[in-house]
């Protein structure tokens, strides 16, 4: 079944079709060739014509193959979850790197360092730093880059002389490894990788704290090492080393990161900026950011200063901007993308790292190696634990042991190391020897740590958080406390995190927020996150309750009103949704009229439609979808609040919907309580509108309590009437935005009693309705509530 | 730098000290910015906190200023307000937001959560009856959204009503069509937070730099 290709570089002639495959050996090839010598100089009937596609046919098959093994994992749940990807990836690389060695045949020569440095590197770090959790990271700022740079300072160097010690013994033949280049190769080594070990922190829901270290050192000390790695190599081909070299390459070093944090933060403004204008070009929005990105990433490099020092930052600062300026499709986009694109850069790194293991010419060295695998553990625990000492006293949060353990344990090496081994330049004379260490003591790593890390957390049971705290409540009282605090710190001149954090975000909204976001009305996070949760349970509720609703009005929808609507309601809801993607910024609320005008514009819309016509097409699933979003996004905010609709003199409030979501949610009392937390937005200006003295039917109240009425009669007895809160609820009903609440308190006292007041289905109101069909070519009149 | 000054003899701070948990020096340090703040009165008033510059622009100031004022949190089981207070006082209410020893049994750690939310409950109960009803929450979400350029106070009291739906879901669960939800009591407080991890982040930290100078 597996057609393998045999060829090339050997001179082989194929004998078998090329044919693409499961398992495909990529071979470059160019025996085909020799078909064509056979024929006359007629017009070649069918010709082939390998070596022009050649490259970019192969690197398609090996991503293609690696995406297929990807797939193959999750079938089988269970692996993934015991067994990292990263594993499992490099195993495939090995399965196929046998098969290729078993033919003969050379893995293709990808993998230089050019391409490593400039396509595969800036993906996986853009990745890392556009994903990177802002808050605890700046929480944890210091801590960060203490172990980060601190810690690989200290991993490399006391691996690159313990391995000098080793060196100097003559029993493993290794005395021609001078310091520097004992020094490069620890560079190298010290990397850490913890891919694996970051998705099981995720699973396990360590606490915050430790996640983020692990996460920032991983993507910090990659910076740290690149910049290692240069100065060690080029130290390395130095015939004598002097001290002032040594200080020339720290001050370089500080040159290099401050630098490299300049520029990404200098893109990444200028990347916000730009999209502050994109509002024209929606497709080409995700473009920027990447361009912006790889930008910072060439320029420093051209510098040769820290290129994943400035993509990160670049991400970190344009992220938040750019995030709001662009549309939602195009923020998806982007974040989609990026995965991807880091994803297949990962997945092929480690995939050649299988295939290599194989097929290399490898030097194997006992003593060196065996060393180098000890040393590596032996520093890293040791720095840990000496770093953690030092800083422990300076954190609020002190880590114990458990935490100390995790970030020891932690340490995988992965890609990062493995592409800069195999980049050494051919002046080191113990190359292989490099690349063959690294290559055991990545595989060492990954295989053993990686796999046995996730029994050993949940074993030790280190410190958990919790996660999703999208509760309404906690998201105040968070805000609540941060306020207090800076309050505090005010009052009694210790300044902390909270007043930069506080001064910060002034300065953000003041002036930043200004600049780089096109309507830069700042939203509330909790107005975000409530708006967040509205939407939630709008869409749960669609999940849940298509059956159930009954399809009496949706009859009365025509077709072109349906189109109608569900283009305004697409429209809209896709406009509301973009709101509520970023949410950050503490202290304005967003200016919502004119998303109010549209909804209240598709009310009136509804209102129109829903006529005691013959339907002319039938019950729909579009229509009925159409109903519920109407009816849950415009009507149903009240649901957990049994008040009725009845029109009186001053207030309108809801019907007590009984709605199949109550059902739900009184079934199911298992659900995060933020879909709870279901209450009105706004109270829809047109329901209001209806002067209550105005006969009862006038239609939108009508239309309103048709609808509901509808749900309440058959369902009624079965949803138990929800909580009432307060008396002073009905408040909420009556206003609208432009009105003040001017009747605080002087709430519906006999709210929660179901008053069928009016017919149930108030559909021969609509025979006073006189507008056009069309309703969404006229403004709909309304009185303007008075009140 | 820092140290004590021209203060009080120790016997009084180590009084402070046991009671409230601080070390000298950060009694020391709250000594001196009690007196920079009341002008090197006795007592602090009201109006001595309105003088500070930066706390303007908090939007809840007014309750961080009568946090300071409210007697429940001067761990006298006292109630009601008062007009002035003294550095005693000022050290007790500071003492909420002691940052934690190093090794605090479980029952110590769960005792100052307790205090701390405590201390955050009695900011929102201004009527000093033990529930947090709608009204005052409205009142907080108002205050804290304040800042915005055009708040609507709808939305505020939207968000309380949903943050008050959510609390009663918690607590109480699924609640008797005709019930009542009064407020939020302490109990449901506690529950409702329960999973914040406030015993780290409602600290204070001293700097070991004087900055009386510095600061308004």
């Amino acid at each position: 079944m597996i057609l393998i290709l045999l060829h090339g570089s050997r001179g082989e002639i194929p004998s078998k079709p090329i044919a693409a495959t499961i398992l495909p050996s990529v071979k470059p090839n160019d025996g085909v060739q020799t078909y064509a010598e056979d024929q006359k100089n007629n017009l070649p009937v069918f010709t082939m014509n390998y070596p022009r596609i050649q490259i970019p046919f192969e690197i398609t098959l090996w991503v293609l193959l690696a995406s297929f093994a990807k797939i193959g994992f999750h079938v089988y749940h269970k692996i993934t979850i015991w067994v990292p990807e990263s594993c499992l990836l490099i195993s495939i690389g090995l399965i196929v790197g046998a098969i290729m060695h078993s033919v003969h045949e050379e893995p293709p020569a990808v993998l230089t360092s050019n391409v490593f440095f400039l396509y595969m590197l800036p993906l996986i770090v853009l990745e890392s730093g556009y994903f990177m959790p802002t808050r605890p990271f700046f929480e944890n700022i210091g801590t960060v880059f203490w172990f980060a740079v601190v810690g690989t300072l200290w991993n490399s160097i006391g691996i690159g002389i313990s391995l000098f010690a080793i060196c100097q013994i003559p029993a493993f033949g290794v005395q021609d490894i001078n310091l520097q280049e004992n020094l490069l190769f620890s560079a190298i080594i010290s990397a850490v990788d913890p891919v694996a070990v970051l998705n099981v922190f995720e699973d396990v829901s360590v606490n915050e704290q430790l996640y983020i270290v692990v996460f920032g050192e991983c993507l910090f000390n990659d910076a740290v090492t690149v910049v290692l790695y240069n100065m060690f190599s080029f130290v390395a081909e130095m015939p004598v080393v002097e001290p002032v070299d040594v200080f020339i390459g720290v001050a370089r070093f500080f040159i290099v990161g401050l630098g490299g944090m300049a520029f990404g933060i200098l893109f990444g403004f200028v990347a916000a900026f730009t999209t502050r204008f994109t509002s024209k070009v929606r497709e080409i929005e995700p473009l920027f950011v990447f361009m912006y990105s790889y930008l910072a990433y060439l320029v420093a490099e051209l510098f040769a200063i820290s290129s994943i020092m400035a993509i990160i930052t670049c991400a970190l600062t344009m992220k938040y901007y750019v995030e709001e300026n662009v549309s939602q499709r195009s923020c998806t986009t982007i974040r989609h993308v990026i995965k991807m694109l880091a994803s297949i850069s990962e997945t092929l790194i480690f995939f050649f790292l299988g295939v290599v293991t194989i097929t290399t010419d490898h030097e194997w060295n006992w003593g060196y190696i065996l060393f180098t695998l000890l040393f590596a553990f032996v520093w890293r625990g040791l720095g840990i634990l000496v770093l953690t000492q030092i800083i422990n006293p300076f954190r609020t949060i002190p880590f114990n042991m458990k935490d100390q353990f995790g970030l020891a344990y932690g340490g995988l090496r992965g890609a990062v190391s493995f592409a800069l081994a195999f980049t050494l330049p051919d002046t080191i004379g113990r190359k292989q020897l490099f690349v063959t260490a690294t290559i055991a003591v990545i595989l060492f790593t990954v295989f053993l740590q990686g796999i046995s890390i996730r029994p050993l957390i949940e074993f030790i049971n280190v410190r958990r958080t919790n996660r999703n705290l999208e509760t309404i409540n906690v998201e105040i009282h968070c805000r609540l406390m941060e306020h207090t605090m800076a309050g505090i710190e005010d009052l009694c001149g210790q300044w902390s995190r909270f007043y930069w954090k506080d001064k910060f975000m002034k300065f953000n909204n003041r002036i930043l927020r200004k600049i780089l976001i096109r309507d830069s009305r700042a939203e509330s996070s909790i107005v975000a996150l409530y708006k967040k949760l509205e939407l939630q349970n709008a869409m749960e509720i669609l999940d849940t309750a298509s059956g159930d609703i009954k399809l009496l009005m949706i009859k009365k929808f025509l077709a072109a009103d349906l189109r109608n609507i569900h283009d305004i309601l697409s429209k809209n809801m896709y406009k509301i949704r973009e709101r509520t993607v970023a949410y950050r910024g503490k202290h304005a609320l967003p200016n919502d009229s004119q998303t109010r005008e549209i909804l209240i514009r598709r009310h009136a819309t509804i209102r129109r439609s829903l006529r005691p016509r013959s339907c002319q097409s039938s019950v729909s699933y579009l229509a009925q979808f159409i109903c519920i979003i109407l009816i849950n996004y415009l009507f149903c905010w009240e649901r957990g609040l049994g008040f009725s609709v009845h029109p009186r003199d001053d207030h309108e409030t809801l019907s007590e919907v009984a709605y199949p979501s109550q059902r739900s949610r009184f079934g199911k009392p298992a659900r995060s309580s933020s879909s709870k937390a279901m209450i009105p937005l706004h109270r829809l200006g047109t329901l209001e509108e209806v002067p209550s003295t105005d006969v009862l039917n006038e239609e939108s109240s009508s239309t309103g309590e048709g609808v509901f009425r509808t749900n309440s009669s058959y369902s009624d007895s079965r949803v138990p009437r929800p909580r009432r809160l307060n008396s002073s609820f009905d408040d909420n009903n009556s206003s609208v935005d432009d009105l003040r609440n001017v009747h605080e308190e002087d709430g519906v006292e006999q709210v929660g009693q179901r008053q069928p007041s009016s017919p149930a289905p108030g559909w021969e109101a609509e025979s006073r309705e006189t507008t056009a069909r069309n309703p969404l070519l006229r403004r709909p009149q309304w009185n303007p509530k008075k009140k | 730098m820092g140290a004590l000054q021209s203060s009080p003899g120790r016997p009084e701070y180590s009084d402070l000290a046991e009671k409230t948990g601080f070390s000298f020096e950060q009694i020391g340090v709250l000594h001196k910015r009690f007196k920079q703040l009341s002008h090197n009165e006795e007592t602090l008033r009201r109006d001595h906190f309105n003088e500070i510059d930066d706390l303007a622009f908090n939007p809840i100031r007014a309750q961080i200023i009568e946090a300071f004022f409210d007697r429940r949190n001067f761990h006298q089981n006292g109630e009601g307000k008062v007009q002035e207070i003294g550095f005693e006082e000022f050290v007790v209410v500071m003492s909420h937001f002691r940052p934690p020893s190093a090794h605090m049994t479980e029952e110590q750690r769960g005792k100052t959560r307790r205090e701390k939310l405590r201390f955050l409950f009695n900011m929102h109960d201004t009527d000093n009856d033990g529930i947090i009803t709608l009204e005052e929450y409205r009142h907080v979400v108002e205050e804290l959204l304040s800042r915005s350029g055009t708040l609507e106070k709808e939305t505020a009291k939207c968000i309380a009503d949903a943050a008050m739906l959510e609390v009663a879901s918690i607590s109480v669960g699924h609640m008797e069509p005709d019930e009542f939800y009064e407020g939020i009591t302490f109990e449901h407080f506690l529950k409702l937070l329960e999973r914040f991890e406030i015993e780290s982040r409602m600290i204070i930290r001293f700097l070991n730099m004087d900055t009386t100078t510095l600061c308004k």
